[in-house]
Order: C-alpha cells, then sequence, then structure tokens
C-alpha cells in the first residue's frame, strides 16, 4: 500500500472488505442510525397504546416485546455503535494516527453487528413471539417461563457483545500504540481520554453479560439450575451479574457523550475547556465508581441493610464527579463569546437535560426514597433524560459538528435549528410528565394504566411523535448535505474549533496522518 | 405532511389536552405523602432531596443562563481565556460532598427504620402468582386462612366497550383485610417469576421472588383503602395485577376474620356434600368470571386462552377437563388450578363451562368427584 493516491475501492466490495477506519466508521453510522429508527418504531407503538387508557391497538404481550425490543435495540443498536462509529472516525484524527490499530478486526467488528441484530429482529416472526421480559431480562421470566425464541436473543446478545469487545480492543491498541510523537496522554483530546476509559470499561464488563446469558443458556437448555431456587439456584443472583454489567453500561453509553460535548462546548464558547486534568479525573473517578454501585437497581430485592447501605452511599459519591463535570462546561462557556450553532445548541441541550437526570438520579440513589421510586415512570423519566438527552443529543450534536470535515459540506444551518428545537420540545413534552405520573404511582413496564394518569400519558405521547417526527428532519438535512450542500473547503470549519482533525484537508482525504503531524510541546490539549 | 399541516395537528391536539385537563378530576405532580409515620418520613426525605437539587440546579443553570444571554459573540463579546483553577476545583468537589453528607443522615435512619420489622403482631405471607396475589393469614394455632386477590375490572372496560369505573385496574376481588393501629408483617415470596409489591400510601414497596421470604411491614393509622400495584415486570399481564389492602377497625378486622374462618369451614363442610346444579352453575359463573374470563372470554369465545364454547375438551371426557383445570396445560399460560381453587371451586366452574356458552352437556360434578379424581 505504498501509493498514496490511492483511494478507496469500487461497489460493494469497498464496504465488505474495507479495513480504513473512515469508511467502517461511516458504516457504523448508518446502521445505527437504521437501528435508532428501528427502536423508534417500537416506541412509536408503545406510545400509541399508551395513549389512553385501554387496550386499543396490541395485545398485553406484544406491547411487552414492543418494550424489550425498543430498550435492546436502543442500547445496543443504536446508541453503542454510533459512539463505536464516531471512535472509528476521530480516534485516528484526533491523535495524529493513519489508522486504528487493528484494521482487519476492525472490520469484522461492524460486520458482526448486522447478522446480530437481524437475528434479534427476526425472533418477532417466531412462535410465541420475540422476547417479553424487558432489556433487563430479569430471570426466571427469561429462562423457564420466555418464549423459544430467548435462545436466538442469548446468540444475538454473544454476537453484540464480540463486537463491542473487539472494538475496545482496537480503540485501546490504538490509543496506546498510535498517538503520533509528542501526544501525551495528557494532551489527548477529552473525545479520546473517554473512549480510552469507556474501552476498559467495556472489556472488563461484557463478558460478565455473556457469562450471565451463558448461565441463562444452561438453564434452558442444559438442565441447570443457577437462576431457580426450585434447583437450588438463585434468582437474585441473575440480578446480581445483570446490574454488574449493567451500570458501568449505563457509563459506557454517556462517557464517550461527556467527551463530545467537552470538544464542542469550548470551540463554540471560543475558550478553553476549563479544567481538563480534573475532567480527566473526573472521567476515571467515574468509571471507577460505577464498578460497586450496581446493586442500587436492585433496593427491594431485600438486601441485608448494610449492603443497601453500601451501595447508597458510593452511588451518592458518584454524585461528586458528574458535578465537577457540570461544573466545568459551565465555567468554560462563562465569558466566552458564545455562539449557538446547532451542533452548540444541542450541547447545551445536553447540559441542561442531563443536568437534570443526574440531579433524578441522585433522588435515585437515597434508598428508603427509591422505594417509591423504583420500577415506577420516574425510573423512566431518569433514564431517558440521561441516554436520550445525554447520549442521543450529544451524538446528534457531533453528527452536526463533523459532518463538514467528513463530507466537505456544510448542512443546512436553519433546518437544523429547527430539529433542535422541535427536538427539544418533543423531548420535554414527552418525558417530563413521566416525572409526575411515577411520583404519583404509575409502575413502569404496563400496557394499559389507571384513569388518573391518562392525561399525562396522552401528552407523554404526543411529545414522543414530536421528537420522533424530527428525526426524519434530521435524516433528511444529513442526505441533502451529502448530495448537495454548500461546498467547505476551510481545514478549520469553526473558527473556534481546536484540535489536529481541523488541519487535515476538508473533506477529510481517504487516508490521513501517513506521515506523523508534528505536535507542538507548549501547544496545551486540545 | 406540509408544514402548515403539522401546525393544525399540533395546534388541535394541544386544545384537545387542554380542555381533557380541565375536565380531569385530579393530575397529581407529586408523591403523595404517606398515611403511614414511614410514608410520611419517606415523603419528607424526597422533597429534602428534590429541593435542594432545585436550589443546586437554579445557581447552575442561572450562571449558564446568564452567559448564554450576556457572553455572545453575537454582541461582540470577547473571549476570556482564563481556565484550570486548582482553587475552585476543590471548592466544587467538597462543597457537594458536604451536601450528600447532609442527606445520607436522615436516609440513613429512614433506612434503618424500614428493615425493622420486629414485634409484628400480625403475620400475612404474601405470594405472587401470574397474575394475582395469594393471602395467607398466619395463625398461631395453624387456622391459617388464605385466598387469592384478583383483578376484577371486567373485561368490557379494558377493550373499551364499557365506560371504565374511577378504580379501573385498581380493584380486587378479594382486598387483604388488615386492622388499623397494628403492626403487620408481610412476608413476600413467589411462585413462578419475580413480582414485587406496591403500596404507595403505605410506603412499602418489596420484591416477591421465589424461592425467598422478603420482609416489609406497615402500621396504618387510618381506616381506608389502599391501592397499588405490582411492579416487577412478570409476563404478558403484570399491569394486571393489582395491591388492595382494606384497613379497617379492630372490631371489623375481628368480624371478618371469623366469617372467614366460618366459610373456610363451610367449605370443608360442602366438599362432602352433593350440591344441586343451580348452585353448583351460580357458583361457578362467579369463579369463571373472576379466575377465567381473562383468557377465555366472557362468553367463552377464547382469547389467550382457547375457547370454551364447543371445545373438544369440555364436551368430551370429565377426566381430561378435570385434568386441564387442576394440572394446567405445562408451556402456556393455562396454570394448574388444582392448588389454587378448592375442590368446590373447580366442581363449579367444570360444571359452568359444561354447562354454559351452549355447551349444555348436562353433567354435574360435585366437590366428591374432584377429590376422587385428584385421588387417582
Ligand atoms: C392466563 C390465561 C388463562 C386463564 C386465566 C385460564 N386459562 Fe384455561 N387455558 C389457557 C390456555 C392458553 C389454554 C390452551 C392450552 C393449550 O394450548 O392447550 C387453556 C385451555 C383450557 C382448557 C382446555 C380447552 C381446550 O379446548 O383445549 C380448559 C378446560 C381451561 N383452559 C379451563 C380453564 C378454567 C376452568 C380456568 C379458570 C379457573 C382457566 N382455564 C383460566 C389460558 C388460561
Ligand atoms: C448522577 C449520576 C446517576 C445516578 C446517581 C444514577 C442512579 C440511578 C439509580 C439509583 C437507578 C435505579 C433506579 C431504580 O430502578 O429504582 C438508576 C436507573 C437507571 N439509570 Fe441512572 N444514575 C445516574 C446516571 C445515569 C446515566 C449517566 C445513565 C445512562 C446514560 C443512567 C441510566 C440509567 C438507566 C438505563 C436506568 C434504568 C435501568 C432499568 O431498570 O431499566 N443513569 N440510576
Ligand atoms: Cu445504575
Ligand atoms: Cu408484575
Amino acid at each position: 500500500m505504498g501509493d498514496h493516491s490511492h483511494g478507496p475501492a469500487k461497489g460493494l466490495s469497498r464496504w465488505l472488505f474495507t479495513t480504513n477506519h473512515k469508511d467502517i466508521g461511516t458504516m457504523y453510522l448508518w446502521f445505527s442510525f437504521a437501528m435508532f429508527i428501528l427502536g423508534g418504531a417500537f416506541a412509536m407503538i408503545i406510545r400509541a397504546e399508551l395513549f389512553q387508557p385501554g387496550m386499543q391497538l396490541v395485545e398485553p404481550g406484544f406491547f411487552n416485546q414492543m418494550t424489550t425490543l425498543h430498550g435492546l435495540v436502543m442500547v445496543f443498536g443504536a446508541i453503542m455503535p454510533s459512539f463505536v462509529g464516531l471512535a472509528n472516525w476521530m480516534i485516528p484524527m484526533m491523535i495524529g494516527a493513519p489508522d486504528m490499530a487493528l484494521p482487519r478486526m476492525n472490520n469484522w467488528s461492524f460486520w458482526i453487528l448486522p447478522p446480530g441484530f437481524l437475528m434479534l429482529a427476526s425472533t418477532l416472526f417466531m412462535e410465541g413471539g420475540a422476547p417479553a421480559f424487558g432489556w433487563t431480562f430479569y430471570a426466571p421470566l427469561s429462562t423457564t417461563y420466555a418464549a423459544p425464541s430467548v435462545t436466538f436473543f442469548i446468540f444475538a446478545i454473544h454476537a453484540l457483545g464480540i463486537s463491542s469487545i473487539m472494538g475496545s480492543i482496537n480503540i485501546i491498541a490504538t490509543v496506546m500504540n498510535m498517538r503520533a510523537p509528542g501526544m501525551t496522554y495528557m494532551k489527548m483530546p477529552l473525545f479520546v481520554w473517554t473512549w480510552l476509559i469507556t474501552a476498559f470499561l467495556l472489556v472488563a464488563v461484557m463478558p460478565v453479560l455473556a457469562g450471565a446469558v451463558t448461565m441463562m443458556l444452561m438453564d434452558i437448555h442444559f438442565g441447570t439450575s443457577f437462576f431457580s431456587a426450585a434447583g437450588g439456584g438463585d434468582p437474585v443472583l441473575f440480578q446480581h451479574i445483570f446490574w454488574f454489567f449493567g451500570h458501568p453500561e449505563v457509563y459506557i453509553i454517556i462517557l464517550p457523550a461527556f467527551g463530545v460535548v467537552s470538544q464542542i462546548i469550548p470551540a463554540f464558547s471560543r475558550k478553553p475547556l476549563f479544567g481538563y486534568a480534573s475532567m480527566v479525573y473526573a472521567t476515571a473517578a467515574i468509571a471507577f465508581l460505577s464498578f460497586i454501585v450496581w446493586a442500587h437497581h436492585m433496593y427491594t430485592v431485600g438486601m441485608p441493610v448494610a449492603g443497601e447501605l453500601f451501595f447508597m452511599y458510593a452511588t451518592m459519591l458518584i454524585a461528586v464527579p458528574t458535578g465537577v463535570k457540570v461544573f466545568n462546561w459551565v465555567t468554560t462557556m462563562w465569558q466566552g463569546a458564545l455562539s449557538f450553532e446547532t451542533p452548540m445548541l444541542f450541547s447545551i441541550g445536553f447540559l441542561v437535560l442531563f443536568t437534570i437526570g443526574g440531579f433524578t438520579g441522585l433522588m435515585l440513589s437515597i434508598a428508603p426514597a427509591d422505594f417509591q421510586y423504583h420500577d415506577t415512570y420516574f425510573v423512566v423519566a431518569h433514564f431517558h433524560y440521561v441516554m436520550v438527552a445525554g447520549a442521543v443529543f450529544s451524538m446528534t450534536a457531533a453528527v452536526y459538528y463533523w459532518l463538514p470535515k467528513w463530507t466537505g459540506k456544510m448542512y443546512n444551518e436553519s433546518m437544523g435549528k429547527i430539529h433542535f428545537w422541535i427536538s427539544f420540545v418533543g423531548f420535554n413534552i414527552a418525558f417530563f410528565p413521566q416525572h409526575f405520573v411515577g411520583l404519583a404511582g404509575m409502575p413502569r413496564r404496563i400496557p394499559d394504566y389507571a384513569l388518573q394518569f391518562a392525561d399525562f400519558n396522552m401528552m407523554s405521547s404526543i411529545g414522543a411523535f414530536i421528537y420522533g417526527a424530527s428525526q426524519i428532519l434530521f435524516l433528511y438535512n444529513v442526505v441533502a448535505t451529502i448530495v448537495g450542500g454548500k461546498t467547505v473547503s476551510d481545514e478549520k470549519v469553526w473558527d473556534g474549533a481546536e484540535g489536529l482533525e481541523w488541519t487535515v484537508a476538508t473533506p477529510a482525504p481517504y487516508h490521513t496522518f501517513e506521515v506523523p503531524p508534528k505536535i507542538d510541546p507548549a501547544h496545551a490539549h486540545s | 405532511m406540509s408544514f402548515k399541516k403539522i401546525v393544525q395537528a399540533v395546534a388541535s391536539a394541544t386544545l384537545a389536552l387542554a380542555s381533557n385537563f380541565t375536565a380531569a378530576q385530579e393530575n397529581q405532580l407529586n408523591m403523595a405523602r404517606g398515611v403511614t409515620e414511614l410514608g410520611s418520613e419517606i415523603y419528607d426525605l424526597h422533597m429534602l432531596i428534590l429541593w435542594i437539587c432545585v436550589v443546586i440546579g437554579l445557581v447552575v443553570f442561572g450562571v449558564m443562563f446568564y452567559s448564554i444571554i450576556f457572553h455572545r459573540k453575537s454582541k461582540g463579546y470577547k473571549p476570556a481565556n482564563f481556565h484550570e483553577s486548582t482553587k475552585v476545583e476543590i471548592a466544587w468537589t467538597v462543597v457537594p460532598f458536604l451536601i450528600l453528607i447532609g442527606m445520607a443522615v436522615p436516609a440513613t435512619s429512614t433506612l434503618l427504620e424500614v428493615y425493622n420489622s420486629d414485634d409484628a403482631e400480625i403475620d400475612i405471607l404474601v405470594t405472587g402468582y401470574q397474575w394475582k396475589w395469594k393471602y395467607e393469614y398466619l395463625d398461631e394455632d395453624g387456622e391459617n386462612i388464605s385466598f387469592f386477590s384478583n383483578l376484577s375490572t371486567p373485561q368490557s372496560e379494558i377493550y373499551n366497550t364499557q365506560e371504565k369505573n374511577p378504580n379501573y385496574l385498581l380493584e380486587v376481588d378479594e382486598p387483604v383485610v388488615i386492622p388499623v393501629n397494628t403492626k403487620v408483617r408481610f412476608l413476600l415470596t413467589a411462585n413462578d417469576v419475580i413480582h414485587s409489591w406496591w403500596m404507595p400510601e403505605l410506603g412499602v414497596k418489596k420484591d416477591a421472588i421465589p424461592g425467598f421470604i422478603n420482609e416489609a411491614w406497615t402500621i396504618v393509622p387510618q381506616e381506608g383503602v389502599y391501592r397499588g400495584q405490582c411492579t416487577e415486570l412478570c409476563g404478558a399481564y403484570h399491569g394486571f395485577m393489582p395491591v388492595v389492602v382494606h384497613a379497617v377497625s379492630q372490631a371489623e378486622y375481628d368480624e371478618w376474620l371469623s366469617a372467614k374462618r366460618a366459610d373456610a369451614e363451610a367449605q370443608v363442610a360442602m366438599a362432602s356434600m352433593d350440591l344441586s346444579l343451580d348452585d353448583l352453575m351460580s357458583k361457578g359463573e362467579s369463579i369463571y368470571s373472576g379466575q377465567c374470563v381473562a383468557c377465555h372470554g366472557a362468553n367463552g369465545e377464547g382469547g389467550v386462552g382457547k375457547p370454551i364454547a364447543g371445545s373438544a375438551i369440555v364436551l368430551g371426557d370429565l377426566t381430561k377437563h378435570l385434568g386441564v383445570t387442576t394440572k394446567g396445560v405445562p408451556g402456556t399460560a393455562m396454570q394448574a388450578f388444582g392448588s389454587q381453587l378448592s375442590d368446590v371451586d373447580i366442581a363449579a366452574v367444570v360444571t359452568y363451562q359444561r354447562n354454559a356458552f351452549g355447551n349444555n352437556t348436562g353433567d354435574i360434578v360435585q366437590p366428591s368427584d374432584v377429590v376422587s379424581y385428584k385421588n387417582g
């Protein structure tokens, strides 16, 4: 591959056999968007059924299949792969590397995903229907009492897990070995830092998830009783294992999002990030704490009071580094010269709404209060504030921010702003009232509800439809940009942007940094 | 859809909503203050954290919106270039930490109280089934009384052919009855999957887990009917297994208890009697509409379950019919009712199925037939 002007192969084989980090990043991004639409369609069915009290559109069993697939597709299909796609595109360009460290494995990590999700989606057409036990798949509902399709669900989870583990090994190897000379760790952009830490989390907990589903497989097909009390097993053990994976998982989702807004807010504030080093330490602290708080999802299972206290205190502690992050972003904006292009709007939206989600997280961490909140719509509101307004808003911001660099075309700014405002308003109409119904006593994962919850549920459904519809605008804007957007050729698309990715040509050529860039030792991090 | 149409649609939806709001009786925004001491303590804790969060939020968002409004590039604001300040960093690490300690103290004391289920005067074993609750009053003399508590909202309300009553989905055929001002301990377990027993106004939520026994307790100071729901996903009808507690005076409770005991004795007596077709049919109808209707339909037309009207099993051999009813059909939603209903109830519901919905077999099934079937 000595030829410098060497470009992509032609046709389908370009995408099937590519080892180029930009191609693979693009595939991840489009795939995750497709999953976002699929998971969104499931959500629309859920919200349509919940529009009014009474059963109207679907049967309770099918409703549960929808909530389960919605959660699984959004977490494993939309959010996680989207950030892996972003990592593929940006990490090599941010650290001055020519590509990912393990390009062939990179190809494979991606191509495991589509068959995995095909397998998951195919369960919808199987006898007994798709998995209907929630994305947390508690045993024994997911073992002894599950539809036969659960076996396919287990193999789908294995496929996604393998993909994630390979993806993270690749990121770790790239960041540790491929940095340009002079790009010390404490000079790396925060997006790279947050991804490095996320990758370690992934390598640590995905095998635990794989263990959990394998134990399920054994219980279902080979007569073991890991999770069956009748055979001497323990259904609560399942929850411990699941949440040992599950809580770090929520940080796997949010840390790269933190990284993204830590790039964007300084760029549009025209001012460096306030506390770079403390942001790095806070990220590491959050990652560490995320391993010792899992049972805050299990306050009601009947743990001994000492365990309950330990997990409560540890969980409350997470608020400290999370607070450090929020204070840093706000202080970065303070006395900046702010402008409000679409990426900045989504980042500010992130900041406001994620903080609200953090507050409800703090409320949930208080065990006795959680007895009232647990498994109600209050929890549903909490995690949508952190996952949708957190992770998805930040991902959306990232696409608008780097799209000109990727394509050499500028998106339509007014359409972007309209997209933001519709999303922001729709999101809040959809999810804010869920705090109310949750506190008033509406359990989650129910297809029908008592009459006093009717108004807020209708409101919530309308908001969800608005938020859902606004994504069509997003898709249109992105496609229109790629097909016929206004050309940009400035290397530095945004005047305040910092970082190596803004030193290469626009659009970014197929190969970048084949010769490592010179990094000014005096220049601080970006 | 054109932009104008979207605006119109949103506007009309908003209007519909607004009119709905004024019509609605209540749109509760916050947690209800529990009626019990524990419930109201939890409520106070909730409000304390909520206000702390609101205040911190106002400060953080205040600073942020100040910059958004005043530090704009479009206003020609020149960016400062300050960054890194160890003092500031230490301050915003330590201050939140102190605030957390302030929250942890009351949280700990409330938690310890939640866990103190000693010295209960009444023990009730609560067992979660797909999709109903069983209550068993544990009596020192071994004279336990027990019963199932099923959703009593008719299918016609759920499927919108009849107007919904105010307690829609929060009503049961037999509530659990407890006396006021008495420490009652609930021992929770489950028969199949995990369920969770929640009584918001009493401040009690605890999982019911197969193979485990969890504890929760309450002292209700006020007579009344309290309503809650199952809060752990437990299968298709998870949304349809409410919890209803009647708190009554001690005298009323005693009366209820002795009536229950007498009822249980009558059942035993009845088991050895021969009942008339009319008796069996009327009893059978009430059991059918409580236990079977959700899956088999009000006219025996089926649904989740197979049709009863014209069913080969129902019209055919009695042994098979009793077999399906008492042992269930493994791997389907049809459960083993043998352990859930008394022999009299099974005789009645089987008789009913064999004579209702145009089945007209004329068969009479006596409790003694059920007993001899069970004994092989
Ligand atoms: C949760 C749902 C559910 C409930 C409640 C339920 N059943 Fe069933 N029932 C089923 C299902 C599902 C089948 C079909 C099983 C199979 O596939 O053979 C069935 C089958 C039957 C059959 C055999 C019908 C045939 O033609 O195969 C009888 C008899 C029956 N049920 C009686 C009862 C009685 C009596 C009750 C109430 C005491 C009851 N069922 C309550 C779900 C239910
Ligand atoms: C300040 C930080 C946070 C704290 C203290 C916190 C605390 C909690 C607690 C205690 C629960 C359990 C509630 C219950 O089920 O009763 C919970 C649920 C949840 N949280 Fe958080 N959280 C925080 C941030 C986040 C973030 C950043 C994410 C993801 C991006 C997240 C995602 C979730 C999800 C998905 C659930 C629900 C899981 C389920 O039952 O399906 N949280 N959180
Ligand atoms: Cu958690
Ligand atoms: Cu349930």
